[in-house]
């Protein structure tokens, strides 16, 4: 590409609406599926690649903008790509990219009439996120904001002959539609009656604090909402499962991001000047979330919805981060919200990558096993290695374990939340450590919800009868996850790299950074603030454990020897091991059930002792349904059914409410 | 200080870390006998079995999947890589920078998961139930250990072993109220995280009591001798972590060969004391119950937040 005809909006441009094309293709295609899923995914993939590479090259380039030729009269469509839009841009990049590949081996072999239906809004969606990242006025983006609703819609409703999915979908669409109203009503707030709603002249508007602090608690309503933040999380557990697995790797990878991509690109570029109050706001909201979410994930039996609740927690860890970062920059300490900034947006990037590649090995999973109930699984290990690596690999970087990625971005999030002594306010000096150490509980209870997921699919006997065994992953779907999976260990190996360039990203967005001796110690540590307070360096832990297994490997036999048996278990001498007798996914969580058992709403059937049958039967459910929104369903209906009483259905008091209407505008005009 | 002789003292501590762990587990249940009356097997009962372990032929299930026999490994390795970090003898030893407290924490969670997993990969039931209590007491604990370790970097403002060896080993003695309540709460860390009374009893095999054994009920031979080493291993970095961030007292910088003299007859010292000093807390406590583990540990928590609180009222 000639870099001086293209400048990076254009080609992003040229991009998007090249994923559009792609979509016409397949709609053209529909006749013959197998092409559908044969060539368009894998050039999708390529595309997304490229998108990836622009977005990777803006981080570290100046600011450029154009207007569209598109649009209405009078009113076109600006768009604008800088470092935090390019940062998001390489998320989406490069995360689809692993997606589309795995897409086009997920949908092989079961190919119908929709499928060229699947891959259009599989390819507006996609090419709608991109439009969200790169518009630069309210217009374009409320736009591509609810195009892309729409589009996933369509692909959360693509089973639609289930009941559940058709539920999920309304669900999602409903509360979507909230946060889109909320953000609309944002960005009029944040205009303060201009009349223009580039986002250069919602910069430049003035607002009062009160006002400010409108725009900040409805977008932070809204694009929380989209986010999947606690309360308003609801639709994310059952609106992700109903989709195909691609897509929901995209949307718990990919579309929850462009929430805090809106998030920050409002909070921090748009209104600008940030109070410590909404940090601390976003703050508790965020680990709120994070426990929350890994609670009730660790209830979960189904593996789908399982890593729906995860990216509730994961929302709210990177929710914690954002909100440190506003604290210490509305307290007048900018090189510390830079860190919590740095630690929140590379666990953005971080949880695309290993959560997109969770979902494609549980759509691996269900494609060749068609189970998704973890009590019906185990001992897939040995049906499917590559994608039990994978998905191992994927486990331990949500795990925030070392040398992987998630470790990487809760560790700078840590780091961040001990700079809390610079606060002068007392109480969030020692609030902030708190929330570091919820953090921290949230982090272990993700460990102990992975080894449940792990061990009870992957590992022990397995409990269900398979008429033939399961096949191992296509190539396809296995080159996907291996490019996530390099991601893992790209990511979670040399972090320094990818910290410069958000260093560059907050430096574009805030005006503050790193200090410059966190950036000098090389490529091998990575220092967050200087190399006297913390330093940590992933290769020589990944360097010290490969050789020291392999050299204990080596000198045990050749010491001793290396002589092996196989044979029964052992397990206490007990002969009749049955499958029946391991843990299930509910039996694991038995413990949170019992030591957290005042957050979930549990309905348990036990059986009576003379029972010839007994059946022993436990339901965990959500709290939030039935304080917060049945109440307010009920009062909708409530309103909706006094409403329809002005419904007769007879013309001539429709007319006569007309002939109404016009005398109340008379009057009112005079 | 040269670079060669750094890493001669990097390498040195490193050996000399894991060779003597063995003794560490020794000396603490030779203590236990003696304060329970009983003769005892002597110090070097862990250095007998770990032998007898490598001679025997190792069994494995017919199921067994790699992991299960590479986990013993990657534990081993996890544990050497930690005591290679924490200033057991000397300060700025070469691989010193590459993890602080928080990042050492992860890397004894990552052991952790991967020896819940080796216990889930046979599907007895057994494992499958110590992996569950395993990560029930990691999840208690791992809160507990961070806010007792935020309470410990406050001072030297930094959560670098080494920094916090520095500052707190080259100045003169003070009690920090602060450090007091953190220290309790890190010994009760440290109890829970290495399978010990009053969390779980090392000398049981009882399903009631059990939690770290009943993982690794299935390991044999080679598998089990480098898993009881990497226990004791995982027993001595705790308590080299409690000695640098609570009394950091005669630690050497890397290079200076007079120190280490006096670093090696003060880690004896140490150790010792600390060994008869978790005997003795083993000896004068009753395992408690499983469903007791949240109190305990939340008590650890409650320590190490008022050891927060008490810094920033009292010494800030």
């Amino acid at each position: 590409m000639d870099l001086a005809l293209f400048r990076p909006v254009e080609a992003a441009v040229t991009i998007s609406v090249l994923w559009l094309g792609l979509g016409g293709a397949a709609l053209a295609l529909t006749r013959a599926p197998r092409a559908v899923t044969g060539w368009l995914y894998p050039v999708g993939a390529v595309v997304a690649l490229a998108l990836a590479l622009i977005g990777f090259w803006v981080m570290s380039a100046p600011a450029s903008s154009a207007v569209l030729p598109a649009g209405l009269p009078d009113l076109p469509f600006h768009v604008r790509l800088d470092a935090l839009s390019g940062f998001f841009l390489l998320l989406l990049g490069g995360v689809s990219f692993g997606i589309s590949l795995a897409a086009a081996g997920y949908f092989r072999g079961s190919e119908t009439q929709s499928s060229g239906l699947i891959c259009l809004q599989y390819h507006v969606f996609l090419a709608s996120m991109a439009f969200v990242l790169i518009a630069d006025d309210a217009y374009l983006f409320m736009v591509a904001w609810e195009s892309m609703a729409l589009s996933s819609y369509f692909l959360v409703t693509a089973e639609h002959h289930s009941e559940q999915n058709r539920r999920a979908g309304f669900l999602y669409l409903l509360v979507a539609h909230l946060g889109a109203i909320s953000i609309l009503l944002c960005f009029g707030v944040l205009h303060g009656g201009l009349g223009d709603y580039t986002f250069d002249a919602l910069r430049r508007a003035e607002l009062s604090a009160f006002w400010a602090s409108v725009a900040f608690a409805l977008a932070f309503f809204g694009f929380g909402a989209k986010a999947g933040m606690l309360p308003l999380h609801v639709w994310l557990p059952e609106a992700h499962p109903a989709a195909p697995s691609p897509v929901s790797a995209l949307m718990s990878g990919v579309m929850l991001k462009t929430a805090i991509y809106g998030m920050v690109r409002v909070i921090f570029d748009l209104i600008g000047d940030i109070r410590w109050e909404w940090g601390l706001t976003v703050l508790l909201f965020g680990a709120a979330t994070s426990l929350f979410g890994v609670l009730f994930a660790l209830m979960q039996h189904d593996l789908k919805r399982l890593l729906a609740y995860h990216s509730v927690e994961n929302i709210g860890i990177i929710l914690i981060g954002i909100g440190l970062s506003m604290v210490f920059f509305g307290s007048g300490h900018p090189a510390a919200g830079a860190l919590a900034l740095i630690a929140g947006l590379y666990h953005t990037l971080n949880h695309a990558v290993f959560k997109a590649l969770l979902f494609l090995g549980a759509g691996a999973i269900l494609k060749s096993t068609g189970l998704r109930n973890l009590n019906e699984m185990g001992g897939l290990i040995r049906y499917m290695p590559h994608t039990a690596l994978y998905f191992l690999i994927g486990a331990l970087a949500i795990s925030a374990l070392p040398p992987l990625n998630g470790f990487v971005s809760e560790w700078l999030t840590f780091q961040a939340s001990l700079q809390a002594p610079l606060l002068d306010n007392s109480v969030l000096r020692s609030l902030v450590p708190i929330v570091a150490a919820v953090l921290a509980l949230s982090g272990a209870l993700t460990g102990m919800c992975f080894v449940k997921v792990y061990g009870v699919a992957f590992l022990g006997q397995h409990r269900h009868e398979f008429i033939s065994d399961p096949r191992p992953a296509s190539p396809w779907e296995r080159a996907g996850m291996f490019w996530l999976a390099l991601a893992c260990f790209a990511l979670g190996l040399l972090p320094v790299f990818m910290v410069g360039e958000l260093n560059n990203v907050t430096r574009a967005l805030t005006g503050a950074g790193l200090p410059e001796q966190a950036m000098a110690s090389g490529w091998l540590w990575l220092v967050p603030t200087s190399a006297a307070q913390a330093s940590y360096g992933p290769i020589i832990f990944l360097l010290v454990i490969v050789a020291v297994f392999a050299a204990t490997f080596l000198v045990v036999r050749l010491i001793y020897h290396g002589r092996l048996r196989r044979a029964d278990p052992w397990d206490c001498g007990f002969p009749a091991q049955t499958s029946r007798m391991e843990d299930t996914a509910d039996g694991f969580g038995q413990p949170i059930r019992h030591i957290f058992a005042p957050v979930y709403l549990i309905h348990r059937e036990i059986p009576r002792p003379e029972d010839p049958r007994p059946v022993f039967r436990q339901e965990v459910e959500d709290r939030h349904w039935y304080w917060m929104y049945q109440p307010v369903a009920r009062f909708v209906e409530f309103l909706s059914g006094h409403f329809g009483r002005l419904q007769q259905g007879r013309i001539s008091v429709y007319l006569l409410y007309s002939f109404l209407t016009l005398i109340a505008l008379l009057v009112f005009a005079q | 200080m040269s670079q060669a002789s750094a890493v001669v003292f990097q390498i040195l501590q490193s050996v000399l870390v894991v060779l003597i762990a063995p003794l560490v587990l020794g000396w603490v249940n030779q203590c236990r006998a003696w304060l329970q009356n009983r003769s005892g097997p002597g110090i070097w009962q862990p250095y007998r079995v770990i032998k007898k372990l490598f001679h025997k032929d190792a069994v494995l299930a017919h199921n067994a999947s790699p992991l299960f026999w590479a986990t013993p490994y990657i534990l081993f390795g996890c544990m050497w890589l930690a005591v290679g970090i924490v200033p057991v003898l000397a300060t700025s030893l070469p691989f010193a920078p590459a993890a602080d407290v928080i990042a050492l924490v992860g890397l004894f969670a990552l052991a952790r998961v991967f020896i819940s997993l080796a216990g889930m990969d046979i599907g007895t039931s057994f494992g499958t139930l110590g992996a569950r209590r395993e990560m029930m007491i990691g999840f208690l604990a791992e809160p507990a250990m961070l806010m007792t370790l935020f309470t410990a970097s406050l001072i030297s403002h930094s959560t670098s072993l080494v920094t916090i060896v520095d500052t707190l080993g080259h100045r003169e003695f003070v009690i920090y109220p602060s450090m007091a309540f953190a220290a309790v709460a890190f010994v009760m860390v440290l109890l829970a995280e290495n399978a010990r009374i009053p969390i779980d009893n090392p000398a049981t095999h009882l399903e009631l009591t059990m939690i770290h054994e009943a993982m690794i009920l299935e390991y044999s031979a080679r598998h089990l001798a480098l898993i009881e080493w990497a226990a004791s291993l995982k027993l001595t970095a705790y308590i080299t972590i409690g000695i640098a961030l609570f009394v950091p007292w005669g630690i050497a910088q890397a290079g200076d060969w007079s120190g280490l003299l006096v670093s090696l007859g003060a880690l004896v010292v140490k150790l010792a004391l600390a060994g008869a000093g978790l005997a003795f807390l083993e000896t004068v406590s009753a395992k408690m119950r499983i469903f007791r583990a949240p109190e305990f540990l939340g008590t650890a928590f409650l320590f190490a937040t008022l050891g927060m609180l008490v810094h920033f009222l009292l010494e800030a």
